[in-house]
């Protein structure tokens, strides 16, 4: 071949990639560019349904969009809420209707864009911290009665948004659209017909409105949740958000029973209480919704887990944890044994049956996750008024025991309670949590 | 300002939410009949009703109890007739007296729960309440005592 062949043949090559690349960055462009939509003046608002505005009450508790969205020191929605993720802390914005620094200039259709594709009004692409990934399940109805809440019953604040602090280039809003494309599925929720409407209304709302998935599944190296692994538990704010599939470790599954009343009241009784990150989920979140919701929500949730609705009550599991904490007439040799019967057996105590103000510590799922964590934490930080159930209050061990202490506690319901094997990394971890100090949630 | 129910009354607190809630209850309140014993949560003598569950007061914090209810010694029967408490004067229970109103609050609790208490039950639940003068034999049998005074309650009821 002469020389002058090669070189056409290599400037065809070189011109074909080029045009691909053309192609590929219009096409980029035209997916990434979305345009600003106008802004409205509150004066031209029209006054909202009572009714619409009181569903929109009872989703936004459901979506728990004040726990992100509300600073420790805050008002309601006005956002600057910390949320530290794997790349850097990004600051949640002020949703309240305040036309400056918040929504108030926000069209019902500019809402229904942000919460369908997590793109703001001004055709800026959000930050998947926000999940839109899931808000883009839910029908326009509902998100159009967020708006009417938002709109109606939340005061309007003016903030000083604070700056996120992501590295360059995670924080170009231009490159989220990449994300979307790689990893979002947008579009409403679709019924699957192979189950039943209620399980299909549980789906919409754990799928959609409460998230479920935002904490209970793992996420890939660039954030997204992993198809493959729905609910199969993670790590959320150096908690265990523990798995919601047949791989939970709980002696007792997690039946639809044991779900509605963990959701309805924040206590399950053979699972414990709902405390960490998981406290404001059900106290100032999933509770807000009507029992039908609830119910259809454990309906999905224990079919997630694989579980059948059967009285755990008489359960070998059980009837072994209640057999185990009945007193030793031998001398207790063991630490732990003696500590926890000086410390924890005065309310951790059951005669025939678990009660659900006493929760039993072979069969409570922090004992039986492969970690300690959840368990480290409510036993230094106990689980304080408004969160576990209401009203009562677990006191922490963080002064009075030590570490060693804490760890002889632990390791004795691990192995002579749950009868599971050791925690390997069970001292380190009590004094790692020791040392991150008492976390508010 | 810490506001919660201490013995059906209203009250508010301005402490440091890290406080005690026993120092509250003895220094602000002042109702002395909760006492001081070890301060780690480990004797009983301090232990109170928070949403009606016996809980050590010495260890809990005052900011944890915001919103709740809470009953102490004094609260427990307005004229000091709690079936608990008439079980431990029939008794003579007490011999010092510094543990009893732990004793009382705790066993109270335990009757609401498990009102037939076997005596491994007692003995599991009433462990961590520390008696220096070894009245522990007159606990259990005041406890049981208790227990059918209650039981037979509501049978009449």
């Amino acid at each position: 071949m002469k020389s002058k062949d090669i070189s056409y043949m290599l400037k065809r090559f070189l011109l074909g990639i080029l045009a691909v690349a053309v192609i590929a960055a219009v096409g980029f462009g035209v997916y990434t560019y979305k345009p600003a939509m106008d802004p409205v003046a509150r004066d031209d608002q029209p006054a909202f349904d009572a009714d619409l505005v009181e569903q929109g009450r009872i989703l936004a508790a459901a979506g728990y969009c004040a726990t992100c969205h509300t600073a420790s020191d805050g008002a309601p929605y006005a956002g600057n809420y910390p949320m530290e993720t794997q790349f850097g802390t990004i600051y949640s914005t002020n949703l309240t209707p305040d036309v400056d620094t918040g929504i108030g200039t926000y069209s019902q259709a500019a809402f229904r864009r942000a919460m369908h594709e997590g793109v703001d009004r001004e055709g800026n692409h959000l930050f998947p911290a926000f999940p839109y990934d899931h808000f883009t399940k839910m029908s326009d109805a509902d998100v159009d009665a967020i708006y009417a809440y938002i709109m109606t019953e939340v005061a309007p604040v003016q903030t000083v948004q604070k700056e996120n602090e992501l590295p360059f280039p995670l924080n170009l809003r231009m490159l989220q659209s990449g994300w979307k494309l790689l990893f979002a599925d947008f579009g409403r929720y679709e019924a699957d017909e192979a189950h039943s409407d209620e399980w299909n209304r549980g789906a919409y709302l754990a799928e959609g409105v409460t998230h479920c998935g935002a904490c209970h599944t793992p996420r890939n190296a660039l954030g997204a949740e992993r198809e493959d692994a729905q609910f199969a538990g993670a790590e959320i704010d150096r908690w265990i958000a523990p798995a919601l599939t047949a791989g939970n470790p709980s002696h007792v599954p997690w039946s639809a029973a044991e779900f509605k009343s963990y959701l309805e009241s924040g206590v399950a009784t053979y699972h414990g209480v709902a405390a960490g990150p998981m406290g404001p989920v059900v106290h100032a979140g999933v509770r807000a919704l009507p029992e039908a919701d609830i119910a259809a929500l454990s309906i999905y949730l224990a079919d997630k887990v694989g579980a059948q609705d059967d009285d755990p009550a008489g359960s070998a599991a059980v009837m072994a944890s209640l057999k185990a904490n009945r007193p030793d007439p031998q001398y207790r040799g063991d630490l732990g044994a003696r500590l926890y019967a000086t410390a924890c057996a005065s309310c951790h105590y059951n005669a025939e049956q678990i009660a659900q103000g006493r929760p039993d510590l072979g069969i409570n799922s922090a004992t039986n996750l492969d970690d300690p964590t959840n368990l480290i934490h409510v036993m230094l930080d106990g689980v304080n008024g408004p969160v576990g159930i209401a009203g009562v209050v677990m006191p922490g061990f963080r002064q009075a025991l030590n570490d060693e202490e804490i760890t002889a506690i632990a390791a004795y319901l691990r192995d002579k309670r749950a009868e599971k094997p050791a925690w390997a990394n069970l001292a380190t971890t009590v004094s790692e949590i020791r040392a991150q100090g008492r976390a508010a949630h | 300002m810490i506001e919660f129910t201490i013995n059906g009354r209203a009250v508010s607190v301005d402490a440091d939410p890290q406080t005690p809630l026993l120092w509250a209850i003895r220094d602000e309140i002042g109702l002395t009949g909760t006492k001081f014993g070890c301060g780690i949560g480990m004797c009983g003598a301090c232990t109170v009703h928070v949403g009606g569950r016996a809980t050590r007061s010495c260890i809990t914090l005052l900011g944890d109890v915001a919103g709740t209810e809470i009953t102490t010694i004094e609260g427990l029967d307005e004229a000091g007739n709690h079936p608990v408490q008439e079980a431990w004067r029939n008794l003579r229970v007490p011999q010092c007296g510094y543990c009893q109103s732990g004793q009382i609050m705790q066993a109270a609790a335990l009757l609401h729960d498990i009102p037939n208490p076997s005596d491994d039950d007692i003995d599991a639940v009433m462990t961590g309440n520390l008696c220096r003068c070894m009245t522990y034999p007159r606990i259990r049998k005041a406890v049981r005592e208790a227990a059918t005074a209650l039981s037979g309650a509501q049978d009449n009821g």
